[in-house]
């Protein structure tokens, strides 16, 4: 087949995906190419092509920067203590639901533990700002039963604990979604032979359901590998304030603040770059991770 | 399903349906107790007497704020761009989607445009470089920053792409040998039989645009072009009521509170109103991302 015969029949395949290329390479790839103010002494009148290079200069500032160590550590204990969270609550959640038989009880608990996912981190911001404030009714129903009121949001105390806690309530109930999936395809055959058997009822969630959903919990923990340094930006960016600084700022809050309220832009982006970096290399090995031990592949 | 009669096994159900009642009621208690105060009069609320009941029953904090011509136009904003930005998304994923999931053998160059967009997701240039590439197109204070960044969601391309790809070719060769053109074949067998995937990417790609805010934050810079999220970070994070533009002698009679309360409230109608369909969407949505051979 000649080129122009083959073009005859396949020209709109090649119409229809310029778009998408266009895009993709104006608002992914050029700001790609924009890495390169971690290298300068960036000014926004110059712009990418036009500031001065300075070499490793900005990482030598960011390396030697008295937070640097603080977001790295802040970023990562958010992360995994909320993946390990949300995974396990998830997973005992998944369990009793499906033990729970009602199909009518469960569509019920469901849905209504699957709403906070969907509203954004204003508006779950704002109530959670308002219940753990200090005359917040939180605290009103702890000190009616003695208990010393806290500041939640402005403690380092807590505030990890109440970002924990509060990614929990939104995500934890969405996160059941797939391991409901997995439970359902779990062949009954497999509980009535093992209850002939005279299994039990919870030696059979040991030995049947639990080594049934085995393959999703090891995708799950193979993908979320992709996502330690995505402690929660706009989360934090809600709740946080500068008295929980020390235990609350992660990488992505420090960018915004040094680069678009400070200003100092090549720093900002020397931390946005090292971030891209690792973070790239992380979701690569979680994908191979992933295909290797899941069998899933994206494409 | 087996039926265990058990007394221990009969606790356990008790304790379970207990359990897992209790957790749900949890999880919507918060909203339940801003509802309440957005609901309470000027005292109550203040003075945090309001738990899960309005107390001094009002409705003026609602009619202040649907009266507050600076919230309208942020929820008009909204509504524009998830009317425009919803659009623009489902056009690109749907025909950037179909040649991807042609084989390389129809589709020259498959391969590469693959690499290409997938490379796209997995490395992130980050926040500042975005931000100057947005402003060097002159987007600042325009919707275009809004829905033009992210107007081709690859992730959903990719689940698009996958979905396309289980169509029966059977239907599409008779087409071809009928003569129909890729433009026929995407319009009247593909898309129509992939309508629950594009009603569930539809949804996902309506609810992010309306939760969306950061990005009305940085590249709004007249707080006169603020989606309705990102005006309700400064009535609500910043605690700015100012913003709201209610006149000082009405916040007299009313407690600030409850008029945040009302809008946190008013800014999850909407989302409450789709609830229903997403639900019943999403879940095929997951598995069309999670299960794939």
């Amino acid at each position: 087949m000649t080129f122009k015969q083959y073009m005859k029949r396949a020209w709109p395949l090649y119409v229809m995906i310029v778009p998408g290329i266009v895009f993709v390479l104006l608002f992914r790839y050029y700001p790609m190419y924009g890495v390169v103010i971690a290298f300068q002494d960036f000014s926004p009148a110059k712009g990418f092509a036009g500031s001065p290079w300075v070499g490793w200069e900005n990482f030598e500032d960011l390396f030697l920067a008295p937070e640097f160590g603080r977001i790295f550590s802040n970023t990562l204990i958010i992360s995994v203590s909320k993946i390990v969270a949300d995974q396990l609550g998830a997973i005992i959640l998944a369990l009793l639901l499906n033990e729970a038989r009602r199909i009518l009880f469960r569509r019920s608990i469901q849905t209504l533990i699957y709403l906070p996912h969907f509203l954004s981190w204003i508006v779950l911001g704002g109530i959670l700002l308002d219940i753990l404030s200090a005359g917040g009714i939180l605290n009103q129903a702890l000190r009616s039963i003695g208990i010393e009121p806290q500041l939640w949001l402005g403690s380092n105390d807590w505030f990890r604990g109440t970002v924990i806690a509060s990614g929990f309530w939104k995500n934890v109930g969405f996160s059941t979604i797939v391991y409901l999936a997995a439970l359902t395809a779990i062949n009954p055959v497999l509980h009535e032979a093992a209850a002939i058997d005279g299994a039990g009822r919870f030696r059979r969630i040991w030995h049947i359901t639990l080594p049934g959903i085995r393959p999703t919990i090891v995708l799950l923990a193979a993908l979320s590998l992709g996502d330690v340094l995505q402690a929660g930006f706009e989360q934090i960016l809600t709740l946080y304030n500068p008295a929980v600084y020390r235990t609350g700022d992660i990488i992505d809050t420090y960018v915004y603040r040094v680069g678009l309220i400070r200003a100092q832009w090549s720093l900002a982006g020397a931390v946005g770059l090292f971030k891209s970096f690792i973070g790239f290399f992380l979701i690569v090995l979680s994908y191979w991770l992933a295909d290797r031990y899941a069998g899933y592949r994206i494409l | 399903m087996i039926h265990d009669r058990t007394w221990f096994s009969r606790l356990f159900d008790g304790v379970n349906y207990v359990f897992l009642t209790g957790f749900a009621i949890l999880c919507l208690l918060p909203l339940v107790h801003i509802f309440a105060v957005s609901l309470s009069g000027r005292a109550p609320a203040t003075g945090g007497f309001v738990s899960f009941w309005p107390i001094d029953f009002t409705l003026e904090n609602y009619e202040q704020v649907m009266g507050s011509r600076n919230f309208l136009r942020s929820f008009f904003i909204s509504v524009l761009r998830v009317l425009t930005g919803t659009s623009l998304n489902m056009l690109l994923v749907i025909l950037t989607a179909y040649p991807l999931s042609k084989t390389a053998r129809v589709f020259k160059g498959r391969t590469i445009c693959i690499w290409f967009f997938v490379f796209a997701m997995l490395f992130d240039g980050g926040l500042i470089p975005s931000f100057f590439v947005v402003r060097s197109l002159g987007l600042l204070n325009t919707l275009g920053a809004l829905i033009l960044p992210n107007a081709v969601p690859i992730f959903s391309v990719i689940l698009m792409m996958n979905f396309f790809r289980d169509v029966p070719k059977e239907l599409e060769e008779s087409a071809v040998i009928d003569g129909a053109s890729h433009w026929r074949v995407l319009w009247h067998i593909y898309i129509p039989l992939s309508l629950p995937a594009i009603a569930t990417l539809t949804l996902f790609s309506a609810v992010n645009h309306w939760n969306a805010w950061f990005d009305g934050l940085i590249y709004m810079t007249d707080t006169a072009n603020y989606p309705m999220q990102t005006f309700l970070r400064t009535v609500i994070v910043t605690l700015d009521l100012t913003q709201v533009g209610i006149n000082p002698q009405d916040l007299q009679r009313l407690s600030d509170r409850a008029i945040r309360g009302a809008q946190i409230i008013v800014a999850t109608v909407p989302i409450l109103v789709v609830y229903p369909f997403l639900q019943r969407y999403f879940i095929s949505g997951i598995k069309l991302g999670a299960v794939k051979e």
